[in-house]
């Protein structure tokens, strides 16, 4: 299981915009890279992005090749409740690697 | 027919060289990919702030950030943000799901430039229409050539 970083404030307070961001540790190889061998290196990125808060879907993202080795995501959601945050990152192979956050709301 | 030396090293130069140089977006694949994106229908400038460094030393990792000007209620947020470039070897770069509850309409990333471009931010309204911006970045060294 690769590593993420994530980055939720713990606790907020009810109706404030919060800034969530997000750190995966993927190579995302292109698959449009030659290796030592001459052939292409085959493609290996994470495609597909989801945030879900108390299971309710808030942010997704489909990423292309573009996307940095380690894909970076910060993007803003409401704190409604306190619960818990569900972030997964599904690769081309269709692998999906899961990540929990909690926040507390007041 | 014999092949000459001139030939055959012409031939295998021109081999080497398509085997190393895989397909590259163009300024028309990127519209052809905005096309798919808004479905044909018309985009306006402005409404976006999109902050991309003006020059890069290093392709592989530039930083981005995206901001549309939207009250982001049920009735009027911005339904997506899709990124476009010109000349790395796929158009698209991202696309990025917003709600209501995004709160703001404000993404960050970090994306690869394979050369000195221009990148394309187009939003998506939840009342079907599309604004757009976009930025020149300077690349000295391309993303893709290190091992």
């Amino acid at each position: 299981m690769a590593r993420a970083l994530i980055n939720v404030p713990q606790k907020a307070k009810r109706g404030e915009i919060i800034e969530i961001k997000t750190l995966m540790s993927h190579p995302m190889e292109t698959g449009f890279r030659p290796g030592m061998d001459g052939q292409l290196i085959p493609r290996d990125i994470i495609e597909k992005f989801v945030c879900t808060y108390n299971g309710e879907v808030v942010f997704s993202a489909q990423l292309y090749p573009a996307i940095t080795a380690n894909p970076f995501i910060s993007f803003t959601t409401i704190a409604t409740d306190s619960g818990t945050l569900v972030f997964s990152w599904t690769d081309n192979k269709g692998d999906t690697q899961v990540q929990t956050a909690s926040i507390q709301v007041e | 027919m014999n092949t000459t030396r001139r030939q055959f090293s012409l031939l295998a130069a021109g081999a080497s060289f398509a085997l190393v140089t895989p397909a590259r977006a163009t300024p028309d694949s990127m519209k052809e990919s905005i096309q798919a994106f808004t479905g044909g229908r018309p985009v306006t400038d402005g409404r976006i702030k999109f902050e991309i460094s003006l020059l890069v030393e290093n392709g592989n990792s530039v930083p981005l950030s995206v901001l549309v000007d939207s009250p982001m209620t049920k009735d009027n947020h911005v339904t997506r943000i899709g990124l476009f470039n010109e000349k790395n070897p796929m158009p698209d770069v991202a696309i990025f799901n917003l709600t209501p509850r995004s709160g703001r309409a404000q993404i960050a990333t970090r994306m690869r430039l394979n050369d000195t471009q221009f990148i394309t931010a187009i939003a998506e309204m939840s009342d079907g229409t599309y604004f757009s911006a976009r930025s020149g970045v300077i690349v000295t060294m391309p993303a893709c050539v290190e091992e």
